[in-house]
C-alpha cells in the first residue's frame, strides 16, 4: 500500500471507549505535510511572527503613533532641536521653553535635524519599505514567471531573444541605471508617457526592471527540464493544448521554487529600496523612508547616534526576519535539501 | 487469436534528428538517423512487439506512431488515412484512438495532480461536455477496472507504489477506449513480481476492449509472453519481422540469432550444448551508420563485397520469417546457436 507520507494518526479522543476509532492511516496533502514540517522549525516561526508584526505595524502606523503620543512623521518642530539646530536625543527635553511656555520633550527615539520625531518616522518607514518590496516583488514574479515560461516552453527564437535580453539586463550597472532613471523621471510629468511618475513608482520600476531576469532564469531552467518529463508527453499525446500543458501540467510544479525565490526577493528588495533612498532616488525627502533617514543621519552620526541607529535596527530586523522565513519555507517545501 | 485487417500501415518511416552548429545561424552538420526507413503493418487486435538494443529506434518509432514526434518522411496510415503529416488540430480526433503507456511510472504522472484528475484528463480534453459528477464516476470505474481502489481518487501519485502508478498510467491510456495502445517498455522500471501483474492486466484489457497493442521491450521473455508478432530493430531499421513462435524457434537474421543466443538457459545441459553467438563491439553511431546492411560491421556471416554494398530488403525467408539479410541463418545454425529453438 501507500507508504510514503502516510503517518499514523491517533484515533480521535472523543470516541467512546471500546468502539474502534476510524482507520488509523490517513493520507496527508502536500499542504498538510508542509505545515507539519514548518511547525517544527521554531526559528522560522519566530521570524514569521516578527514579519507579521512588521506588517501590522505598517498597516496600523497611525494608530501606533497616536498611542505613543508622538508627532506625525512629517511634522517639523523647531523646539525639538537644540540651540545650534542639533537634534534632541531620546526623551531629551528642550533647553529653552517654547513660545507657549511649556518645555518640549523629544520622543523615545529622539528627533532629527528638522525636529521631526524619529519614532514616528521609523514606524511609518515600514510602510514604504514593505509597499515597495511587495509591489516590486509581485511585478518581478509576474514578469519573470511569464517570460521564463515562454522562453523555456517554446524555446527557439523566443528563448534566444529573451535569454539575450536577460543577459543584457544582468550586465547592466543597476545603480547607475537607477540613478539615471531616477533623474530622467523626476520631472513633474514623469517618463514613459506618464506611466512612471516621480516617487515610489520610479523606485518600483527600477527594482522590478533589474530583478525580473533572475526570476525568469530560474523559471526557464525548471521549465526546460519539466517539459521533457513523460507526464508532459502523456498530456500531449492526449491532445492537450499548449495552454493546458503550461498552466495545468508545468505551472503547478513551479509553485514551490517561485514561493521560495519570492521570499528571498522581498528582503533583497527592501534593501534595494533603502539603498536607492540612501542615494536620494525616487522618494520625496519628506517621506519617511529608512534608507533616506540613514542617509540623512550619516553626516551627523557623531552628534546624534539615535537618528541612524533606530531606522538601521528596523531595517536589519525586517530583512533578517524575511530571510529566515524564506529559509524556513525552503526547508519545508523541499525536505530533501540538506540544511 | 484471429487478427483482422491492418489498423496501421507504416511505410518508409524516417526520423532524423538534425545536429546543428553555429550560434546565430544554425547550420545542420549532420543527423542522428534514429529511424531510417521502417515499414510494417499493425493488424487489428494483435500485439506487435518491437525489440532491439538501446538506441535502435524503438522509442522513437513509438513516438512517431503516436505523433509525439514529427516524422522526417514516410507515411503512417491509420485505417487508410495518413496521419504522418497532419497538423496538431487535425490530429486531435485521432488521439482518442491512439494512446500511450510510458516506461517510467515515476515521471509519467504529474506529481502535483491527484490520481482522479490525472485519469480525468482524457475526458476533460475530448469530452468537455461530460459533467464533473459523471466524470468522477467514470474515473472510479476505470480505477476499479485496472485494479486500483476507487476510494484513492484524491490521492497523489507519490502515495502509490511503482506497480500501482503504472496501473494509473494504464487507466489514463484506456479511458477513451482507444483502438491502439503503444506501450513503451511499460514494465522495465518495475520489479519482476510486479511486471507479471501489469502484463496480465494488459492482456485482460486487450481481450475486454479489443485493443491493438504495440509492445516495446528489451526483455525477450516478456516479449514472447505478450506478443503475436515481433519486429526486431537494429540501428533504425527493422531487420526481422515474424510471428512470435517463428521468431523464437527459427530466427533467420543473424542479429536476431545473436539476441536469442544471449537469453539465459535454465537447463545447464542444454546451455552447454549450444554455441553462444557473442557479438563483438558496440552498436555503431546512428549519426554515421554503416553502408548497405547496417549489421555488416558486427555480423558473423558477413561477406564483404556483398553485405557492405548491397542493402538487403525485408523479404520472406524459410519458415515464413521476414528478414533483411543476404545470408540468413540455416536451420542447422539455429539448432546449434539458439537456446530457444525447438529441440
Amino acid at each position: 500500500m501507500s507508504t510514503i507520507s502516510t503517518e499514523l494518526v491517533e484515533p480521535e479522543s472523543g470516541l467512546p471507549a471500546g468502539e474502534p476509532g476510524p482507520v488509523g492511516i490517513a493520507a496527508r496533502s502536500p499542504l498538510q505535510l508542509f505545515w507539519r514540517r514548518l511547525r517544527k522549525d521554531w526559528l522560522a516561526l519566530t521570524a514569521l511572527g516578527i514579519v507579521l508584526l512588521i506588517i501590522l505595524t505598517a498597516i496600523f502606523a497611525p494608530v501606533i503613533v497616536d498611542l505613543a503620543g508622538t508627532a506625525a512623521p512629517r511634522t517639523q518642530n523647531a523646539d525639538l532641536t537644540g540651540d545650534f539646530g542639533e537634534p534632541l536625543g531620546p526623551n531629551a527635553q528642550a533647553s529653552s521653553p517654547s513660545a507657549d511656555g511649556t518645555v518640549a520633550q523629544a520622543g523615545p527615539f529622539g528627533s532629527d535635524k528638522l525636529g521631526r520625531d524619529v519614532f514616528s518616522r521609523t514606524v511609518y518607514g515600514s510602510r514604504i519599505s514593505l509597499l515597495v518590496a511587495f509591489i516590486a516583488t509581485a511585478i518581478t514574479v509576474l514578469v519573470g514567471v511569464t517570460l521564463g515560461l515562454l522562453a523555456g516552453y517554446y524555446r527557439g527564437w523566443i528563448d534566444t531573444l529573451l535569454t539575450r535580453v536577460m543577459d543584457l539586463m544582468l550586465a547592466f550597472p543597476v545603480l547607475v541605471l537607477a540613478i539615471g532613471i531616477g533623474v530622467a523621471c523626476s520631472g513633474a510629468e514623469g517618463c514613459l508617457g506618464g506611466a512612471i511618475q516621480p516617487g515610489l513608482t520610479v523606485v518600483i520600476f527600477v527594482i522590478s526592471l533589474s530583478t525580473w531576469p533572475y526570476m525568469a532564469r530560474i523559471v526557464r531552467g525548471q521549465v526546460l527540464s519539466l517539459r521533457e518529463k513523460e507526464f508532459v508527453e502523456a498530456s500531449r499525446s492526449l491532445g492537450a493544448s499548449d495552454r493546458r500543458i503550461i498552466f495545468k501540467e508545468i505551472l503547478p510544479n513551479l509553485v514551490a521554487p517561485i514561493i521560495v525565490y519570492s521570499t528571498v526577493l522581498i528582503p533583497q528588495n527592501i534593501l534595494f529600496e533603502a539603498a536607492l533612498a540612501f542615494l536620494g532616488i525616487g522618494i520625496d525627502p519628506s517621506d519617511p523612508s529608512w534608507g533616506a533617514m540613514i542617509s540623512d543621519a550619516a553626516s551627523i552620526f557623531r552628534e546624534a547616534w539615535w537618528y541612524m541607529t533606530f531606522p538601521g535596527i528596523a531595517l536589519l530586523v525586517t530583512v533578517l526576519a524575511f530571510n529566515l522565513v524564506g529559509d524556513g519555507l525552503q526547508d519545508a517545501l523541499n525536505p530533501r535539501t540538506a540544511k | 487469436m484471429a487478427h483482422g485487417d491492418p489498423l496501421i500501415e507504416v511505410r518508409d518511416l524516417v526520423k532524423h534528428f538534425p545536429i546543428t552548429k553555429g550560434l546565430i545561424r544554425a547550420k545542420q552538420v549532420g543527423a542522428v538517423q534514429a529511424v531510417d526507413g521502417v515499414s510494417f503493418d499493425i493488424r487489428e487486435g494483435e500485439t506487435l512487439g518491437l525489440v532491439g538494443e538501446s538506441g535502435c529506434g524503438k522509442s522513437t518509432t513509438a513516438r512517431l506512431l503516436t505523433r509525439l514526434l514529427d516524422p522526417t518522411s514516410g507515411t503512417i496510415e491509420f485505417r487508410g488515412k495518413d496521419i504522418a503529416s497532419l497538423s496538431r488540430k487535425e490530429l486531435k480526433p485521432f488521439r482518442r484512438d491512439m494512446q500511450m503507456i510510458f516506461q517510467d511510472p515515476y515521471s509519467s504522472l504529474n506529481p502535483r495532480k491527484t490520481v482522479g484528475s490525472i485519469i480525468s484528463e482524457p475526458f476533460i480534453i475530448h469530452e468537455p461536455s461530460v459533467g464533473e459528477k459523471d466524470r468522477k464516476c467514470r474515473v472510479q470505474e476505470l480505477m476499479e477496472q485496472v485494479g486500483l481502489n476507487p476510494e484513492h481518487y484524491n490521492r497523489l501519485p507519490h502515495e502509490f507504489s511503482g506497480g500501482q502508478r503504472q496501473r494509473i498510467g494504464v487507466a489514463r491510456a484506456i479511458a477513451l477506449k482507444p483502438k491502439l495502445i503503444v506501450a513503451d517498455e511499460p514494465v522495465s522500471a518495475l520489479d519482476v513480481s510486479i511486471q507479471a501483474q501489469i502484463l496480465n492486466l494488459l492482456r485482460d484489457l486487450q481481450r475486454e476492449l479489443g485493443l491493438t497493442i504495440v509492445f516495446i521491450a528489451h526483455d525477450l521473455s516478456v516479449v514472447r509472453h505478450m506478443c503475436d508478432r515481433i519486429a526486431v530493430m537494429y540501428l533504425g531499421r527493422v531487420v526481422e519481422l515474424a510471428g512470435a513462435d517463428e521468431l523464437y524457434n527459427h530466427p533467420r537474421h543473424p542479429y536476431t540469432g545473436a539476441l536469442l543466443s544471449a537469453v539465459p538457459v535454465p537447463d545447464p545441459r542444454l546451455a552447454k550444448a549450444k554455441v553462444r553467438q557473442v557479438l563483438t563491439g558496440d552498436v555503431p553511431s546512428p549519426t554515421n551508420p554503416p553502408s548497405a546492411c547496417r549489421f555488416h560491421t558486427r555480423c558473423p556471416k558477413v561477406v564483404m563485397g556483398k553485405c557492405d554494398v548491397d542493402d538487403p530488403a525485408l523479404d520472406p525467408k524459410e519458415g515464413g520469417n521476414l528478414a533483411a539479410c543476404h545470408f540468413p541463418l540455416s536451420d542447422r545454425e539455429v539448432a546449434t546457436q539458439v537456446p530457444t529453438a525447438a529441440a
